[in-house]
């Protein structure tokens, strides 16, 4: 059970079909198969114990992710926005490894003893010309697979490691085989160095939907080549989103063709996928969450779980389009008290996590428990209908007076006020409650708003404790480059 | 045969191969109404799938037994009919998770 099973799969189902780029000249499976296969050869060659890439989205993300599993080497895409300094730290952590770079990138990463660089366009080439594929040998499930660095919003970076096995059990277990039709397409603007832009690849490949790699996302290039590729699946950032409803609404573009938009990787304010419902009235939208070290999804919100919620009468379900649905049915999901209790009440806690998919494991150590349990630092908490709200990190939650405020929930009611385009709830220390509220607020640039009124607003729907004890007015709030809020560097910039 | 998730088997009667998804321990699989061997072995040629032991296996379905203890999939399609022991495994009903990335 390794990855190259899926692309095998894939290739005996139908060889012909189109597995990456335009319907007119893309790659097909069995040639996608055929140059992961040289691909692999030529980096077994190389005598790296690890593969790196460092480039934007193109063919080449699924053909070496292939080409690696067939060579039995780890790929570990890197982040071409770190710095060189950062770069080189990163080569370190996997040497001795050759960095596959694209034609822009390879002067970033100096070669030395232990790190080499292998131009993408070099490689492509050699996989690409006339010849056999060699055999395959079926390899160890338990060999890595992937290697992402992960630093969540807090920092250090960490290699997380997924082996053949998580990710194999995560795409038999959730996506259904050659199930996608002739004419479905995915646009991947996720990058690479991202866990859906592994799993996108992956989940693709497994039902037979064309992967349409963007290069790097920006809202009019994902919109053009959406249109152009009549795409009909899609997966975003809430960043991403809220980009693509501009373009749409100044463009008039509605994209006919696209059926099915997912979101992830982090909280997307419920005003925005309001937006996007009633802007995308014929597409289905998916809600679903997951980390890096559990393989991607482990729930999901689906399109009918969007509708009943639209549509219901019930406080209680409408809420639910601020979830991100029930777990998988595949895994094991808890919400733990801080004595590690489990929590049945649909009171906060801890998600937990326990499955095939589920890694939990650096290349340093492993953080599942003794029983298989994966804590995920995400509070949480779920409906009598099984439905899950992640409310932020557990690291995140403001202690007031010994009381626990979720700065999602404070976010959210601001989000709702129309003046207020983004909004980060923090815990500022203080010597009288041990910490306060307070808020950073990016407003709609032609409305006048004053904290006064953002606090009044806040008072009437929550109570006194939740209103924020300061606003202060931003231009614009500090995001990791996948669209993560860092409250952290919130957090030290308004501690000052 | 000693099985584990992961675990790849083929047919001796047919072109059946599969991967164990769930079921762990000795577990006596069969194709065509013969034990499957591991994916690697030394072929062997069992003869036809027998009677009863002859519908065959679809590339990419999930075939379970009633009582949940084994689940395998099919990564090669062939003649042969999976089994358990005695009883015929069934195919799992396909999923209906939306996709999510």
């Amino acid at each position: 059970m390794d990855l190259t099973m899926l692309l095998e799969m894939a290739v005996s189902g139908e060889p012909g079909r189109v597995a990456v780029g335009s319907l007119a000249d893309g790659t097909s499976y069995a040639e996608l198969d055929r140059v992961a296969r040289r691909i692999g050869a030529r980096l077994a060659e190389t005598g790296s114990e690890r593969v790196a890439l460092l480039d934007l989205n193109s063919e080449v993300t699924p053909l070496l992710l292939f080409g690696c599993a067939a060579a039995g080497l780890p790929l570990a895409p890197m982040s071409f926005r770190l710095t060189d300094e950062q770069l080189a730290a990163a080569a370190e952590r996997l040497a001795p490894v050759t960095v596959v770079a694209g034609a822009d990138f390879a002067h970033r990463i100096a070669e030395h003893p232990g790190v080499t660089v292998l131009p993408a366009d070099e490689l492509l080439a050699h996989g690409t010309a006339p010849g056999a594929a060699p055999d395959l040998v079926p390899g160890d499930p338990d060999r890595a697979a992937v290697l992402l660095a992960t630093s969540g919003t807090t920092g250090t970076p960490k290699d997380a490691v997924l082996r053949h096995r998580h990710l194999a059990s995560y795409i038999i277990g959730s996506v259904e085989f050659w199930a996608a039709g002739a004419d479905e397409a995915i646009l991947v603007s996720v990058p690479n160095y991202h866990v859906a832009g592994i799993t996108s690849v992956l989940s693709s490949v497994y039902s037979g939907r064309r992967l349409v790699m963007l290069p790097q996302f920006s809202a009019e290039a994902w919109v053009e080549t959406a249109a152009r590729e009549q795409v009909t699946h899609a997966m975003v950032v809430p960043t991403m989103l809220g980009r693509v409803l501009d373009v749409l609404e100044g463009t008039g573009e509605r994209l006919p063709a696209l059926r099915h938009l997912s979101y992830g990787g982090g909280r997307m304010p419920l005003p925005t996928i309001e937006r996007a419902l009633g802007l995308l009235p014929h597409v289905g939208f998916v809600n679903a969450y997951g980390l890096t070290e559990t393989s991607s999804t482990i729930a999901v919100l689906g399109p009918q779980d969007h509708r009943d919620a639209v549509l219901s009468d019930d406080p209680e379900a409408r809420l639910r389009l601020g979830s991100v649905g029930r777990p998988l049915p595949t895994l094991e999901l808890e919400i733990r008290d801080a004595d590690g209790g489990v929590v049945t009440d649909g009171a906060s806690g801890e998600v937990v996590v326990r499955g095939e998919q589920i890694s939990g494991e650096y290349r340093t150590h492993s953080v599942l428990d003794a029983d298989g349990w994966y804590h995920t630092r995400d509070r949480g908490r779920l409906d009598p209908g099984g439905f899950l709200f992640v409310e932020g990190r557990v690291d995140d939650v403001i202690v007031r007076g010994g009381e626990n405020l979720s700065p999602g929930e404070i976010e959210d009611v601001l989000l709702e006020h129309p003046g207020v385009v983004e909004a980060a709830v923090v815990g500022v220390p203080d010597t009288e409650w041990g910490e306060r509220v307070e808020v950073a607020v990016v407003r709609r640039p032609d409305t006048e708003l004053s904290s006064e009124e953002l606090q009044e607003w806040v008072r009437v729907r929550l109570r006194s404790a939740k209103v924020p004890a300061r606003v202060h007015w931003r231009e614009a709030l500090p995001y990791s480059e996948t669209g993560k809020l860092l409250r952290r560097v919130l957090v030290s910039e308004l501690s000052q | 045969m000693q099985l584990k998730p992961g675990s790849r088997l083929r047919s001796t009667t047919c072109d059946t191969q599969v991967v164990v998804v769930r079921g762990t321990g000795d577990l006596p699989v069969t194709c065509g109404g013969a034990p499957m061997v591991a994916a690697d072995a030394a072929p062997t040629d069992a003869g036809t799938p027998a009677a009863g032991h002859d519908g065959g296996t679809l590339l990419g379905k999930r075939y379970e037994d009633a009582d949940g203890a084994l689940e395998v999939l099919v990564v090669k399609p062939g003649a042969g009919s999976l089994g358990l022991g005695e009883a015929l495994l069934a195919v799992k009903a396909a999923k209906q998770l939306p996709a999510s990335d």
